[in-house]
């Protein structure tokens, strides 16, 4: 490359690239937007449900969590079989190691190859595992999300753990017991346009104009970025700038970490509250020394045994997804199927130090 | 050109080993698809032979190039990372409204770029493409992240994204592309005097250089079709996920050189050919599918691929390792 130029077949690639973008031609982004709005809005299901079908035999649902060996998934897989086990059917976890976007579609695809009764999968990415699951589903297999939605034509029903308005309310609830429903209190979430957050967090607020929250003052919204460091600092400055604080609620699992952490080597343990949502293992040590009353979270058993449920009440023809239908989920009882599909697992569960042994994850 | 020069250069012993080899490969490839089509439900069939093809397309896709460029006695770790970074320029760009006709000849651009600025640092500066590739591995794939942050960009054209997964019967469209390019890698590296040279290079780079062969020009270009590759690459996973993010592709490039060596080329560059990784990367997909098939735990599964390719490297390499005992002066110090 000393004399001749090497930059021939480059220009004449930018040329094309110029010639193309000139011409005007071609498919941008606000076309697939017309053509996609001027589609016919999903085609409902033709199947009629049949409320009153039994749940069929020897069922095989297959369970595909974002990751294998993640204690989280685990409990949920090891709900979810538990309940196949009851109505008859088989249920088994497959899944990638790694929790990347795509690695979970050559797993649907095996699945689909396997001719499984149904899916219940976690998604990776809402978008890549799409194709493969419109494939299965049109391969007979029902699927079923959790924990992380699908985009809304990749499967036919969601269980949803907790909704927003259950889990903002309910957390303004049990800080309002641990403080007597008096003083100042504060919220360290995760970053400022955490979605999630935010809408726990507008729920928080509207709770808190109830009248038996009337002397409950919140003071400040701190955001650590779901990283631990920050959230540790955050978490010292709002003791700093207001030392009178009653209580701290923290909807992220990496928040209340580190403040727990902090507060249980300062001088306020155990007189400024500290909840919001983290999982037991991580917990376990701050709700044994008094850091932490109580804290929530969903019960990953319960989610994974109601998507099976779901699964078995999809594959015997009890429901086809469409708002407004009902099954039954052995001992969580019946649950309705809400709009977009969507099925509301309930309120989160409460941790403390007189049930926090019995979780694992 | 020193067209017969190579002959010389590697004794006809590795010519017969690598012979060897790909016969081994050829026969354990058979040896798993008969084992799988008796013993493993739902393997033996086209839509089931469809998704083995449409997952391999990529690393397919990436080891054409890959395969020349350690031949040539270098290596492209950023390959991934390329692929990456294409994939969150095609995001960007669509998210700006620019039609996909014009963003996909830009990818293809970028990836020429992220190879050339590999190839430069390799040809121009002479350092290590081992360490120049690990560095450009963080680098672009930094710079993907930087581009797209964390969002997926899923509104792609489905007329393209139906396209990724289509098939003539059991053949995935995506599979032909694959023929036609190893098609034309395969040509170069075998039948043609560029093809000699990479070889010539790959076995003694001082011996190749005196005999006329351009040394640098021919690795910069190389890594130029490395990175454009990885950006056609790019193109075929985003439709076929359906998803441009920062994220694809991540561990990739591992995959890629694995296939590669275990398709018998030696890592030390030199020898080595292309239908033997063509038949590796089928060997590491269907033993991949089989074992998803009959339910094998992910670990396993990362076990035996592990076993196939410490198994690759070795066998090939207890030969190289004798004749390195017997006759002192070897190739293998090539490092231009």
């Amino acid at each position: 490359m000393t004399t001749r130029t090497p930059w021939r077949p480059a220009a004449l690639l930018t040329g094309l690239v110029l010639l193309t973008a000139a011409c005007g031609g071609g498919t941008t982004r606000s076309d697939v937007a017309q053509q996609q709005s001027s589609a016919p809005a999903g085609a409902a299901s033709s199947a009629a449900a049949d409320p009153n079908a039994p749940i069929k035999q020897g069922l095989k649902v297959a369970f595909l969590p974002k990751q294998v060996n993640n204690p989280y998934f685990t409990i949920a897989n090891q709900g979810g079989i538990s309940a196949a086990a009851e109505y008859g059917g088989e249920g088994k976890e497959v899944g990638p190691s790694d929790a990347s976007a795509s690695s979970q579609v050559s797993y649907i695809n095996t699945l689909t190859q396997q001719k499984q009764d149904a899916i219940v999968i976690s998604a990776n990415d809402p978008n890549a595992v799409v194709p493969a699951l419109k494939q299965a589903m049109a391969a007979g297999i029902k699927v079923v999300s959790y924990d992380s939605d699908t985009a809304a034509d990749g499967r036919q029903i969601f269980v949803n753990q907790a909704s927003a308005e259950d889990l903002g309310r309910t957390e303004v609830q049990l800080l309002a017991e641990q403080i007597g429903h008096k003083g100042k209190i504060a919220v360290l979430s995760a970053t400022p346009n955490a979605t999630n957050q935010n809408a726990w967090i507008e729920f928080m607020k509207d709770e808190l104009t109830k009248p038996e929250f009337k002397d409950m003052e919140l003071v400040k919204v701190a955001y650590g970025n779901d990283d631990d460091q920050k959230s540790f600092t955050e978490t010292q400055g709002l003791l700093r700038s207001y030392p009178d604080l009653a209580g701290i609620i923290s909807p992220t699992t990496v928040g209340i970490a580190a403040a727990a952490r902090y507060l249980s080597d300062s001088p306020y343990k155990g007189k400024v509250k500290l909840t919001g949502l983290g999982t037991p293992n991580q917990l376990r040590k701050f709700v044994k020394d008094g850091t932490i009353d109580a804290f929530e979270l969903w019960n990953p058993a319960d989610l994974g045994y109601l998507a099976s449920y779901a699964a078995a009440a999809l594959a015997s023809g009890q429901i086809t997804g469409a708002e407004g239908e009902r099954f039954k989920a052995g001992r969580l009882g019946e649950y309705t199927v809400g709009a977009k599909g969507e099925v509301l697992l309930g309120k989160p569960t409460v941790f403390d130090k007189d049930n926090i042994d019995d979780f694992d994850f | 050109m020193p067209a017969e020069h190579t002959g010389a250069v590697g004794s006809r012993w590795p010519v017969r080993a690598a012979y060897r080899w790909e016969g081994l490969i050829l026969a354990l490839l058979a040896g798993v698809a008969l084992w799988a089509s008796l013993g493993v439900d739902g393997f033996a069939n086209g839509s089931n032979v469809s998704f083995l093809l449409l997952d391999t397309t990529e690393i397919a896709l990436m080891v054409l190039t890959m395969t020349l460029v350690i031949v040539a006695a270098e290596i492209d770790l950023s390959v991934a990372s390329t692929l990456g970074l294409s994939c969150a320029v095609l995001g960007q760009l669509w998210n700006a409204g620019l039609p996909i006709e014009a963003i996909m000849p830009i990818c293809l651009l970028v990836g020429a770029v992220c190879g050339a600025f590999n190839g430069l640092l390799v040809t121009g500066l002479g350092l290590p493409s081992l360490a120049v590739t690990i560095g450009t591995y963080a680098l672009f794939r930094g710079l993907a992240y930087v581009l797209l942050g964390d969002q997926a960009v899923a509104d792609l054209p489905p007329a393209y994204t139906g396209l990724a997964t289509a098939s003539l019967g059991p053949i995935p469209l995506a599979s032909l592309l694959v023929v036609v390019l190893a098609g034309v890698a395969a040509v170069v590296l075998h039948a043609t005097g560029l093809g000699r040279s990479i070889f010539a290079l790959g076995s003694n780079v001082e011996a190749a250089f005196f005999a006329g062969v351009r040394v640098k020009r021919i690795k910069f270009w190389l890594f130029v079709a490395s990175g454009t590759m990885a950006s056609l690459a790019s193109l075929v996973y985003t439709f076929r996920y359906a998803s441009a993010r920062a994220d694809n592709g991540m561990g990739l490039e591992l995959a890629v050189v694995a296939a590669v060596l275990l398709g018998g080329v030696s890592i030390f560059g030199g020898r080595g050919s292309l239908p033997g990784v063509l038949m590796a990367v089928l060997l590491l997909g269907v033993v991949r599918n089989a074992l998803i098939l009959a339910d094998v735990a992910n670990e396993v599964l990362n076990f035996v691929t592990g076993l196939l390719l410490v198994a690759s490297v070795l066998a090939p390499n207890l030969g190289a390792v004798r004749r390195r005992r017997t006759t002192p002066s070897v190739e293998g110090k090539s490092v231009s």
